[in-house]
C-alpha cells in the first residue's frame, strides 16, 4: 500500500512538470505577451521593455523556465495584478471555502446518491425505479449554474428560506481560526455562526452536489443490478445467508467498487462547477475568484490555481486508489 | 463543467475501451451490426425521445431563417421595454419580449443554430484532434504511444471547464474561442477512447488474417481497424455534443462568450436574464430549458446508441 502511494506522488513529478512547461508557454503565448497583460493594450513600448528586463522576459525561454520554477518551489507563485497580494495567500485565505462547499455536495451526491441507487436497483423495472432514472438524467442535462440560479430564485429570493449569497452574514461578527467557517463556529463555541456559515452552505452545495448525485445514483444503480445477478451472490443465498446480510455484506460492498472510483471522478466536477456556482452565489472561494481572475487577466492568479487544483485532483485520485484496498482486499497491492 | 458536467456518462464508453473489452463490432462486424443497431433503436422509447429532440433541435437550427419571425439581432419591440416591465407573450410575440426588445422566440431559435454550430465545430475539432493523437498512438505504439498518452494524461489532469475558460480566457472572448476551447477539452477523451478501442482492435482475429494475406500495416489500420473502431467514437460524439451545448452555455456565463448582449446564444441569454427574475422570469427559464432538453436530447439518443452497438447486451 505505502508503496503503491509513493509510487503514485512519484508519478506526479512528472505530470506537474509537465503541466508547469504547458502554463508557461501558455503566458509567453499570450497576445502581446505578459508585458502587455501586465501592463494592458495601452502600454508605451518603453513601459513594455522595462517591464520585460524587471522581469527577464527578455531572457533565454528555458533561462526564463527554470527561473520561474525555481520561485514556485520556493512557493513563490507570483503576485495577483488585482489584488496586489501573493497568489499563494489568495489561494490559501479561499481554499477552505471551496472545501467546504464541495465536500457538503459530495456529502449530499454521495448520501443521497447511493441509497437512492441502491433503492431503485432493488426495485428495477418499477415505478420508483424509472423516476429516479429519468431524474438522474435529467439532473446530468440540466446545467450547474442555471439549477444555482434556480434554487436560488426559488429558495434565497422568493421563499427567503436561505441566503442568497456569500459565506456568512455581514452583521455577524465571529472569529476564524481555520477558514472554515462552520467548523470554525464549532471551535470557539459561537454556534450561531455555525448555523449561519451552514445556512449559507446549503443552496451552493445542492447546486454542486446535483451533477455528482445523478452520476452516483446512475452507476450505483447499474453496479448493485449487475452484483445481484452475480453467481456468488446466488450462492450465498444458497447457503442461508439471511437477506439483510446478504444485503450489506455480500451485494452492497460488491457494488462498491466501482462507485467508489466514480466518486473519486466527480472532484474534477466538481472543482469545475464550483466555478459556476461560486460566481452565481457570490461565494468567495477559488472558483469565483478564478473566474475573476479570467476577466482581469489575473495569469499569475490563474497558473498558479490551475497548478494547486491540478495537485488537489492528483491527490484525491490518489486516495481513490488506496481505498480500493480497503473495499476489495483482491486489489489490495502485495 | 466537464464538467464537464455529462462528461461521466461517457466514462463508461472510455473505461469501456481502455480496459480492453471488445468493440461493438467484437464478432460479427460490416453492415449488420448497424442493422441491427437501428433494429435496436427503434424499439427503445428513450432513443425515440432522444432522436426527436435531437432532430426537432437541427432542424430548428438549419431552418432558423424560416422559422424565425425577426432577425438574430433584431428588436422590434424596443419601444416597448421599460425599466420595470418587459411585455410578456402577446400575438405579435408568442414568447414575448427580452430585455432589449428583441423577440424572445425568434432569439431562442437563432440560439439553436449558435449551439448546434458550437457543438458540431468543437466536437468535430476534439475528434479530429483526438483521432489524430489516438491514431498516432495506437498505430505505432512503443515510445509513440507512451509520449501520446502522457499528453493525454496532462491534458486531463485539469478539471475540464478550468482547461477550456483558461484556453478561452487567452484566445479572447469570441464564440471561435468558446469552439476551440471545448473543442481542445475533448481531444484527450477522444484520442484515449479511439486508441483503446484500436488496441482492442488489433488483436482481433480479422486483424492476423488480414495481415496474413498481406496487407501493408496501413491498409489494415485504415480500412480494417479504423471502420470497426468507430462505434464508440460515433457515440461519445453524441454525448459530447451534450457537453458542449453545456460548457458553451457555461462559458458564456462566465462572460467568455463574446458578441453582444443581443446576441442570441443561450447561455448568454440565460446570464443576461440573472437580473430580471423579478420582471421576467421566462427570460432565464426559457433559454436554460432550451439548454437543458438539448442536452437530454443528445445524452438520451447516445446512450441507446451505445447500448444499440454493445455486443454484450445485443443476445437479449
Amino acid at each position: 500500500m505505502l508503496r503503491l502511494v509513493m509510487q503514485r506522488l512519484a508519478l506526479l513529478v512528472p505530470t506537474l512538470l509537465g503541466l508547469s512547461v504547458l502554463l508557461f508557454l501558455w503566458v509567453r503565448a499570450l497576445p502581446g505577451g505578459p508585458a502587455t497583460a501586465l501592463l494592458g493594450e495601452r502600454a508605451t513600448p518603453d513601459a513594455v521593455e522595462r517591464i520585460n528586463a524587471l522581469y527577464g522576459f527578455d531572457r533565454p525561454l528555458v533561462e526564463q523556465y527554470l527561473t520561474w520554477l525555481g520561485q514556485l518551489l520556493q512557493g513563490n507563485f507570483g503576485t495577483s495584478t488585482r489584488t496586489g497580494r501573493p497568489v499563494l495567500d489568495e489561494f490559501l485565505v479561499r481554499f477552505p471555502a471551496t472545501i467546504e462547499l464541495t465536500l457538503l455536495a459530495l456529502v449530499i451526491a454521495v448520501g443521497v446518491g447511493i441509497p437512492l441507487g441502491y433503492l431503485a436497483a432493488r426495485h428495477q423495472g418499477r415505478a420508483l425505479d424509472h423516476t429516479t432514472v429519468g431524474a438522474s438524467l435529467l439532473g446530468v442535462t440540466i446545467p450547474v449554474f442555471f439549477l444555482a440560479f434556480l434554487l436560488k430564485y426559488l429558495f434565497a429570493v422568493q421563499l427567503g428560506w436561505f441566503p442568497s449569497a456569500g459565506r456568512q452574514n455581514p452583521a455577524m461578527i465571529s472569529t476564524h481560526p481555520t477558514g472554515f467557517y462552520v467548523l470554525d463556529g464549532l471551535l470557539t463555541r459561537e454556534w450561531d455562526a455555525a448555523w449561519d456559515a451552514m445556512a449559507h452552505l446549503v443552496l451552493p452545495a445542492v447546486a454542486l452536489g446535483s451533477i455528482p448525485l445523478a452520476i452516483i445514483t446512475r452507476i450505483t444503480r447499474a453496479s448493485v443490478i449487475e452484483v445481484q445477478n452475480a453467481d456468488y451472490v446466488r450462492t450465498a443465498r444458497a447457503k442461508g445467508l439471511r437477506p439483510p446480510r446478504l444485503r450489506r455484506r455480500v451485494v452492497l460492498r460488491n457494488a462498491m467498487l466501482p462507485v467508489s472510483t466514480t466518486i473519486g471522478l466527480q472532484v474534477g466536477l466538481l472543482l469545475s462547477g464550483a466555478v459556476l456556482t461560486e460566481t452565481v452565489f457570490a461565494f468567495n472561494g477559488i472558483g469565483s475568484f478564478l473566474a475573476n481572475a479570467v476577466f482581469n487577466l489575473d495569469y499569475a492568479v490563474l497558473q498558479g490555481f490551475i497548478l494547486f487544483i491540478a495537485v488537489v485532483y492528483a491527490l484525491v485520485n490518489l486516495a481513490v486508489d488506496v481505498s480500493y484496498g480497503l473495499i476489495d482486499p483482491r486489489m489490495r497491492v502485495r | 463543467m466537464s464538467t464537464d458536467p455529462s462528461a461521466q456518462p461517457l466514462l463508461h464508453a472510455t473505461a469501456g475501451a481502455a480496459t480492453g473489452s471488445p468493440g461493438p463490432s467484437g464478432r460479427d462486424a460490416g453492415a449488420s451490426i448497424w442493422r441491427v443497431a437501428v433494429r435496436r433503436l427503434r424499439r427503445n422509447p428513450g432513443a425515440i425521445l432522444g432522436g426527436v429532440i435531437v432532430l426537432v433541435f437541427v432542424l430548428v437550427a438549419l431552418l432558423a431563417p424560416v422559422l424565425a419571425a425577426y432577425g438574430p439581432e433584431a428588436l422590434p419591440g424596443r419601444a416597448e421595454i421599460r425599466p420595470t416591465y418587459i411585455p410578456g407573450p402577446s400575438s405579435e410575440y408568442p414568447l414575448g419580449l427580452d430585455r432589449y426588445g428583441g423577440d424572445l422566440l425568434s432569439k431562442l431559435i437563432w440560439g439553436a443554430r449558435a449551439s448546434l454550430l458550437i457543438g458540431v465545430l468543437s466536437t468535430l475539432l476534439g475528434l479530429l484532434g483526438g483521432a489524430l493523437l489516438g491514431l498516432v498512438a495506437g498505430a505505432f505504439g512503443g515510445w509513440v504511444d507512451s509520449a501520446t498518452m502522457r499528453l493525454v494524461d496532462l491534458m486531463l489532469s485539469v478539471p475540464s471547464l478550468l482547461l477550456a475558460v483558461s484556453i478561452a480566457a487567452v484566445i479572447g472572448q469570441s464564440s471561435t474561442a468558446v469552439i476551440i476551447a471545448i473543442g481542445v477539452v475533448q481531444v484527450p477523451i477522444f484520442a484515449r477512447l479511439l486508441r483503446g478501442t484500436m488496441l482492442a482492435q488489433r488483436g482481433q482475429d480479422y486483424v492476423l488474417a488480414a495481415r496474413s494475406l498481406g496487407l501493408s500495416r496501413r491498409t489494415v489500420t485504415m480500412s480494417h481497424v479504423l471502420p470497426n473502431s468507430l462505434g464508440p467514437v460515433i457515440v461519445q460524439a453524441t454525448l459530447m455534443l451534450a457537453t458542449a451545448v453545456i460548457e458553451a452555455a457555461a462559458l458564456s456565463f462566465l462572460g467568455l462568450g463574446g458578441g453582444s448582449p443581443t446576441t442570441p446564444e443561450w447561455g448568454r441569454m440565460l446570464t443576461a436574464a440573472q437580473n430580471e427574475l423579478e420582471v421576467a422570469a421566462r427570460l432565464a427559464l426559457l433559454p436554460g430549458a432550451c439548454i437543458a432538453v438539448t442536452a437530454l436530447g443528445f445524452t438520451l439518443f447516445g446512450e441507446a446508441l451505445r447500448e444499440a452497438l454493445d455486443p454484450k447486451t445485443r443476445k437479449r
